[in-house]
């Protein structure tokens, strides 16, 4: 009887902790995704962060996505030849049957990237979560990622720069592009092209860990048929497309 | 070799003192160039977004290519053992130094943050094919150099020929570093191909070859010494055979461009319609950088004509820097294709030709390189003994024999 009244008892008592846990967890996760990534905590091979596009939700005329990375990023979203463009809507025109699609572009994130293969001094990086980076302090300016990058995804600074965004240090001389908004990401926060896509009711970029079975683009990716832009090259990008 | 005189040249003369300031001139151009461009930006040139590499990468690549190129006469003296070369040897040391100089302090120049140029050689990643050519460079100095010092000091005679096998080597990597810089550009339909590396050493052949029989010639006339035919000809037949070696290369380049469906759009825009790229293409590279010193260097009395040699010598030079606007430029204008089959635009140039026009100071700046090059060759000369006192051919005969140069 003892035996089974302590049987019971104990029973109880991990049930009522697991309960405790299991009412607790979430929010602890939630505080934990909410911090992100402590400032002193390298970036982690566990994590591969990507985004996937949907271009049958892209509407062709909307370009929140590039407003939104122009204020986030502090560009003055000049359009001359001479501009920075981290990410543009492409227009595609099938040439046979005349299909239109709209879609963003912007650095694909490759997990062999060409800009980081040929840039002399390693200015041009990769995280361990695959955010592929541009080390501001050791750029030289050659140009070379440039004219590697497959993606036409990098821009070279022509002129000095003034109303920078802290966040994002740019300047004169140096190159530059998509960050896969690392600063917001870091803190625990989504892209700002995926948060106004989302805002402005498309829901064409999903943000997400590539590396983690149970994310939303994990389950994406893993059910309907995905593309990367010049899969030919096998750079194994982190931007994926569905609908092209 | 040992007795035939090695002199400086006396450097004396208003012509003299009248070169080095019209050179000095240019070389303040190119710096005055730079430091404008260094406090504004790029902006100030005609390079953009979608054309990265400028009139800058033009001449400079073009002088980086020659200078390996110029060291050939050595290397056919010390290496192949063609005796008649070895007097010439020594100048083809200093003008590929002269040569590489000019064309990396352009190079240097033009970087967007010249200032960090001491990066480039503290921080490597040596997957970089940039990154290889920092060591092959600075090496190619010191291997010249040294070079140079065992053909100049008798007691190191006997290590020229190892140093000059060395060089040799050096320069061959050297060029396939330069090549591969666009070779290795997987995703440009212009690029993109092993034989970027060997159709650029064999083009140095030629275009260092040009500027060695320019310098050699000018500098034998302007000083009243005597340069004899047999060296002038045996030269020019050499050059015969780079030029045709180089079109052969091009023409293998293009034809196995055209077989792969993929390309066909940067060839017809070369070959076909690309503007001032088809015409730099053809009348620039093929016929006056190829075909037409061809004629003039094969014709019966053209070809023995010292100015007919000299233009020849000019038009390769001209050839090459239309190549290297070709290939450089016109590599890059043509779009990038992200979606094969698909129209594309988009508001950064997507799909469409991008145009370049070159501003002054970039263009002044690649002068400025030319310039450098030539005011280190014009003092080298003066200062130390590169030029034999007589290359006539009763001296080259009597040093060599008959037998040497009917090789």
């Amino acid at each position: 009887m003892s035996c089974a009244n302590k049987s019971r008892r104990e029973f109880l008592g991990t049930t009522a902790v697991a309960t405790a846990s299991l009412a607790v967890a979430p929010g602890v996760m939630l505080i934990d995704m909410a911090h992100g990534r402590a400032p002193e905590e390298a970036a982690s091979s566990s994590v591969r962060w990507g985004m996937l596009v949907d271009t049958n939700k892209c509407d062709s005329g909307c370009t929140d996505c590039v407003t939104a990375c122009n204020t986030e990023n502090g560009l003055s979203g000049d359009t001359s030849e001479t501009g920075s463009q981290w990410i543009r809507k492409v227009e595609l025109k099938d040439m046979r049957t005349g299909k239109a699609t709209s879609l963003p572009m912007m650095c694909q994130h490759c997990a062999e990237p060409p800009c980081v293969d040929v840039c002399p001094t390693g200015a041009s990086f990769k995280r361990a979560d695959g955010i592929v980076l541009v080390d501001k302090h050791i750029c030289i300016g050659c140009r070379y990622c440039v004219m590697a990058c497959p993606y036409k995804a990098r821009s070279f600074i022509h002129e000095a720069l003034a109303d920078q965004n802290p966040d994002v240090p740019r300047g004169k001389g140096v190159v530059e592009s998509c960050t896969m908004c690392v600063h917001r990401v870091d803190k625990g926060q989504t892209t700002a092209c995926a948060e106004a896509c989302t805002k402005a009711g498309h829901d064409a970029i999903l943000f997400g860990d590539l590396n983690d079975a149970n994310s939303e683009i994990s389950k994406r990716v893993s059910t309907f048929a995905t593309k990367q832009v010049r899969a030919d090259l096998g750079l194994n990008t982190g931007v994926r497309y569905q609908g092209i | 070799m040992s007795s035939i005189a090695f002199r400086q040249i006396e450097g004396r003369s208003a012509g003299y003192y009248m070169l080095l300031a019209a050179l000095g001139l240019f070389v303040l151009f190119g710096l005055g160039s730079a430091y404008y461009m260094e406090e504004h930006g790029h902006i100030v040139t005609g390079m953009t977004n979608q054309v990265v590499w400028g009139m800058p990468h033009v001449f400079a690549v073009f002088l980086i290519v020659a200078a390996s190129g110029a060291l050939n006469v050595a290397s056919i003296g010390s290496v192949f053992g063609k005796t008649m070369y070895k007097p010439l040897a020594p100048l083809s040391g200093l003008l590929a130094i002269a040569l590489l100089a000019g064309g990396l302090t352009v190079l240097m120049l033009d970087l967007g943050r010249p200032d960090r140029v001491i990066i480039a050689m503290t921080y490597y990643n040596f997957k970089s094919v940039f990154a290889w050519n920092v060591f092959l460079y600075t090496g190619f100095f010191t291997i010249v150099a040294a070079y140079i010092w065992t053909m100049m000091e008798r007691r190191m005679n006997v290590f020229t020929k190892s140093v000059g096998v060395a060089a040799f080597i050096w320069r061959l990597l050297l060029t396939t570093g330069t090549g591969s810089i666009f070779g290795f550009l997987v995703a440009r339909q212009a690029y993109d191909s092993a034989l970027l590396a060997p159709m650029f050493i064999i083009m140095s052949f030629a275009y260092g070859l040009a500027v060695y029989l320019l310098v050699l010639m000018a500098a034998y006339s302007h000083t009243n010494r005597p340069l004899g035919d047999k060296v002038v000809l045996r030269l020019k037949k050499l050059l015969a055979v780079f030029i045709s070696a180089s079109l052969y290369f091009v023409a293998v380049f293009h034809m196995t461009n055209l077989y792969f469906a993929k390309k066909h759009g940067i060839e017809s825009f070369i070959l076909v319609n690309g503007g001032i790229y088809t015409q730099l293409f053809w009348i620039g590279q093929i016929l006056i950088g190829g075909i037409l010193p061809l004629v003039i260097l094969f014709h019966p009395t053209l070809g023995k004509s010292r100015s007919w040699i000299a233009i020849s010598s000019v038009m390769v030079i001209l050839g090459g820097l239309a190549q290297m606007y070709v290939t450089i430029i016109g590599g890059q204008a043509f779009p990038l294709e992200l979606f094969p089959g698909m129209h594309e635009s988009s508001s950064f140039y997507d799909g469409v030709i991008h145009g370049y026009h070159a501003s002054l100071p970039e263009t002044m700046l690649g002068i400025g390189g030319i310039a450098i090059a030539g005011v280190i060759a014009a003092f080298g000369i003066k200062v130390l003994r590169f030029l034999p006192d007589s290359l006539d051919d009763k001296v080259i005969d009597a040093n060599h024999g008959s037998k040497a140069l009917s090789k």
